[in-house]
C-alpha cells in the first residue's frame, strides 16, 4: 500500500517531523519505505529518514508492507496530518 | 601545590574536589571474532545499557528543564534504536569483526555522511550520532563517560569549555565553581557562573590537562588562581576568605530591601539581565528594581526547532508577571555570531560578528520575527514591558522592526487581543555606527541601552571570541568612555532615558563614571546587583563630575583605570 503526501514542515523532514514519524513507524511490523525523489529510506530509521534531506514543499511516497500495513499507513497519515508535517496528494 | 592562572570572571572561591569532564580513552583493538552470537550479545547488552543511561538522563533533564530539553535525549534515543545503524553493526559482526570495530566503522560511515552535507543542522545530527555510540563503545569497553548529572557532593568543574547543553545537567546544589582551558570574559561558561553566583576561572589553558579527577582545589575567581593539591596553609588562608566573603554577602543583603541611590542622593535603577523565566528570582532576590536585559534567544537554544508562539508567550508572560510592574526590557532574537541555531540551517559565514545576525536575520526572517513579536504583544498586558531591538545600525533598520512591531499590533486588536499602550520601544546601542548617530535614534526611540560588549568589539575592532585579541577588550578605553557620554547626553537630550545592559554596568571602576555621567539603568547579572548598591552608596555624583570632565581627555584605558582607582582611594 502507498501513500503520496507533500511536506509542509517548515524545516521539511528534519528533527522534530523526523522523529515524529519514525517514533509512529516504529511499532508496526510491517516494512515502511519513504520514498524520495530516486531514493527510498527505511522509515524506521532516523539516520535514514533525516539522511534524505526532504525539503519543504517536496513530494514523498510512503509505502507500506506487511501483516499491519494498513494500520500503519493510516497511522503515520494521521501523524502527517494532524502534526502539520504535510498534506495527502 | 601547583598554581595555574586563567581569567576571573566569576568572583568568590571556592575550596573542593576537581570534577573533570574529560573525556575517558575509548581506543580499542580490531581483533577478529570466532563466537558471532556471543560477539552480538555483548553489543545488545551494550545498547541496553546505554539505553536505560539516556531515558534516565532524559527523565532528569524534563523534569527539571521541560519538555524541550527531554526531547534531545528522545532523538537520542531514536538514534540508539535505528535499524540502519545497528543491523550494520550486526552484519559486520557476523562477517568476523568485533563488535568495538563494527560500530566504530558503520559510526564512521554516517558520521561522514552527514558531515560532508552543506547544511549546519544536518552536522548537528552528525554529534548526535557521535554521542550516542560513544556511549555504547564505553559500555563495550567497560569504561565510564562523565555524567554530571550523577554529582552528589560539592565539586568544581574542570573542563575545556561548558556548552549549553552540558551546563542545563549540572546540579547547582554541588557545583562549587568552574575551571575551563578555553573562554573570555563573555564566554557561556562565565555568564552562567555569575547567573548562578559561582566562583569561575576561563582560559586556563592546560587546566584539563594538570588536574587529575578528584584532586582537591582552590579557585579564586576574582584573581583567576587556581591551586592544585593545596597545602594547609593555603586552605587555612583561603577558608578566611570564603568566610570574609560570606561575611560581606550577609551584609549586603541589608541593601536588598534599600533604594539605589548615592551617597548624595541620586538615584539611579538597578536592574538584572536574565535568560530564561527562571532567572528572575535571583534577580528579584538580590532586590533588583527591574529585568534591564532579558535574553529571549535562551528559549530558542538547545532544541530541535523553534518556540512556538504560545510557548514564547508563556516565558514572557511569567516573567512580567513575576515582576509585578516593575520595568522588564526584551530583547528581540539576537541569534547569529557566537549562537547558532542549527535547525534554522543558517550559512556558515567567516566573520560572523559582522554578518548576518541578530536585527538583520529577523528583518530578513520576518515570519520568525512576528511570531516573537505577537507573543510580546499578547504578554504586555501582564506587565511593564519594553521591546529593544538588538544590533541596529541605521534608522532604516530600527524604523523597519518597529513598523513590523505596529502591524502586528494592528492585527491582534483587529481581533480583539488586548494590548499594553504602554510598551516602550528601544533599541541597543552596540554598534559605533548607531553610537554617534544616538542623537537621531533618541528621537525615534521611548529609551535606548548601551550594550558594551560588542560595543567594545566593534568599536576596537577585536573579536571577543579570539583569545589573541582579548588585550584589546578595553572598557575604559577613551573611545569607549567618550562614545558612551555621547550616547547618554544624546538620549537625555530628547528627555529619553538611558540604560546599560553590557558587562560594563557592573564593573566597580567604570561604575563610577557611569554615575557621573548621568547613566539611569544599569543592568547586570543578578549576583552583582547588591554589590553595586552597596559601591553606589558610598559615592558621591557631585564630587565625581569634575574627574570625569579630566578622564575623557586621557589617553590610555590604563591611565583611566588608574585614576579612578585613586579617586576611590
Amino acid at each position: 500500500m502507498e501513500k503520496m503526501f507533500k511536506i509542509t514542515a517548515p524545516e521539511g523532514l528534519h528533527a522534530r517531523p523526523a522523529a515524529l514519524l519514525v517514533s509512529a513507524a516504529t511499532p508496526f511490523k510491517a516494512d515502511i519505505t519513504l520514498h524520495f525523489k530516486e531514493k527510498t529510506a527505511n522509515l524506521k530509521s532516523i539516520i535514514g529518514v533525516m539522511a534524505q534531506g526532504v525539503a519543504p514543499g517536496s513530494t514523498i511516497v510512503i509505502s507500506t508492507q506487511g501483516s499491519d500495513e494498513a494500520e500503519a499507513l493510516q497511522a503515520i497519515s494521521d501523524v502527517i496530518a494532524t502534526k502539520g508535517i504535510g498534506e495527502e496528494c | 601545590m601547583l598554581a595555574l592562572k586563567g581569567i576571573p570572571v566569576s568572583n568568590g572561591v571556592a575550596i573542593a574536589k576537581g570534577y573533570c569532564l574529560v573525556e575517558p580513552d575509548l581506543s580499542f583493538s580490531k581483533i577478529t571474532i570466532q563466537n558471532n552470537d556471543a560477539e552480538i550479545m555483548r553489543l545488545n547488552e551494550a545498547i541496553e545499557h546505554s539505553k536505560i543511561e539516556i531515558e534516565r538522563m532524559q527523565a532528569a533533564a524534563t523534569q527539571k528543564y521541560g519538555e524541550d530539553k527531554g526531547a534531545i535525549f528522545g532523538a537520542h534515543l531514536l538514534v540508539l534504536q535505528d535499524p540502519e545503524l545497528f543491523v550494520g553493526v550486526a552484519q559486520k559482526i557476523q562477517s568476523g569483526m568485533n563488535a568495538e570495530h563494527a560500530l566504530d566503522e558503520t559510526v564512521q560511515f554516517f558520521i561522514q555522511m552527514f558531515e560532508g552535507m552543506d547544511n549546519d543542522y544536518m552536522k548537528e545530527r552528525a554529534a548526535d550520532i557521535r554521542d550516542v555510540s560513544k556511549r555504547v563503545m564505553a559500555h563495550l569497553l567497560g569504561v565510564e563517560l562523565p555524567d554530571y548529572s550523577r554529582i552528589n557532593e560539592a565539586v568544581i568543574i574542570v573542563a575545556k569549555d561548558l556548552t549549553p547543553s552540558m551546563t542545563t545537567q549540572l546540579d547547582p546544589t554541588f557545583v562549587k565553581g568552574f575551571i575551563t582551558d578555553i573562554g573570555g570574559k563573555t564566554s557561556h561558561t562565565a555568564i552562567l557562573a555569575r547567573t548562578m553566583g559561582i566562583p569561575a576561572v576561563v582560559g586556563a589553558k592546560s587546566a584539563t590537562m594538570d588536574i587529575k579527577h578528584g584532586e582537591p582545589l582552590i579557585i579564586d575567581g576574582s584573581t583567576g588562581e587556581i591551586f592544585i593539591q593545596p597545602n594547609n596553609e593555603q586552605i587555612a588562608q583561603y577558608k578566611k576568605v570564603e568566610e570574609e566573603n560570606k561575611q560581606f554577602k550577609q551584609q549586603l543583603a541589608k541593601y536588598s530591601e534599600l533604594k539605589s541611590i548615592s551617597k548624595d542622593g541620586y538615584s539611579v535603577e538597578l536592574a538584572g539581565n536574565i535568560g530564561k523565566p527562571q532567572d528572575v528570582a535571583s534577580v528579584l532576590a538580590a532586590g533588583g528594581e527591574g529585568i534591564g536585559l532579558f535574553r529571549t534567544e535562551f528559549l530558542y537554544m538547545d532544541r530541535l526547532d523553534l518556540p512556538s508562539e504560545e510557548e514564547q508567550f508563556t516565558a514572557y508572560k511569567e516573567v512580567l508577571e513575576a515582576l509585578n510592574g516593575k520595568p522588564v526590557v526584551v530583547r528581540t532574537l539576537d541569534i547569529g555570531g557566537d549562537k547558532n541555531l542549527p535547525y534554522l540551517n543558517l550559512p556558515h559565514e567567516m566573520n560572523p560578528f559582522l554578518g548576518y545576525r541578530a536585527i538583520r536575520l529577523c528583518l530578513d526572517h520576518q515570519e520568525l520575527f512576528r511570531i516573537q513579536l505577537r507573543a510580546l504583544l499578547r504578554a504586555s498586558v501582564y506587565g511593564n514591558l519594553k521591546v529593544m531591538f538588538p544590533m541596529i545600525a541605521t534608522l532604516e533598520e530600527f524604523r523597519m522592526a518597529k513598523t513590523i512591531l505596529e502591524e502586528e499590533k494592528e492585527k491582534l486588536l483587529l481581533t480583539d487581543v488586548p494590548i499594553s499602550t504602554e510598551i516602550e520601544i528601544g533599541l541597543m546601542i552596540e554598534i559605533p555606527s548607531a553610537a554617534i548617530i544616538a542623537d537621531l535614534f533618541a528621537k525615534e526611540a521611548d529609551f535606548l541601552s548601551i550594550g558594551t560588549n560588542d560595543l567594545i568589539q566593534y568599536t576596537l575592532a577585536a573579536d571577543r571570541m579570539n583569545e589573541n585579541v582579548s588585550y584589546l577588550y578595553q572598557p575604559y578605553h577613551p573611545a569607549i568612555l567618550r562614545l558612551v557620554k555621547m550616547i547618554i547626553d544624546a538620549g537625555h537630550a530628547e528627555g529619553k532615558w538611558v540604560g546599560m545592559c553590557g558587562e560594563m554596568a557592573g564593573d566597580k571602576v567604570a561604575i563610577p563614571i557611569l554615575l557621573a555621567l548621568g547613566l539611569d539603568e544599569f543592568s547586570m547579572s543578578a549576583s552583582s546587583i547588591l554589590t553595586v548598591r552597596s559601591q553606589l552608596a558610598t559615592l558621591s555624583k557631585e564630587l565625581l563630575v569634575p574627574h570625569v570632565q579630566k578622564l575623557l581627555q586621557l589617553s590610555t584605558a590604563q591611565q583611566v583605570e588608574q585614576v579612578v582607582i585613586d579617586i576611590l582611594k
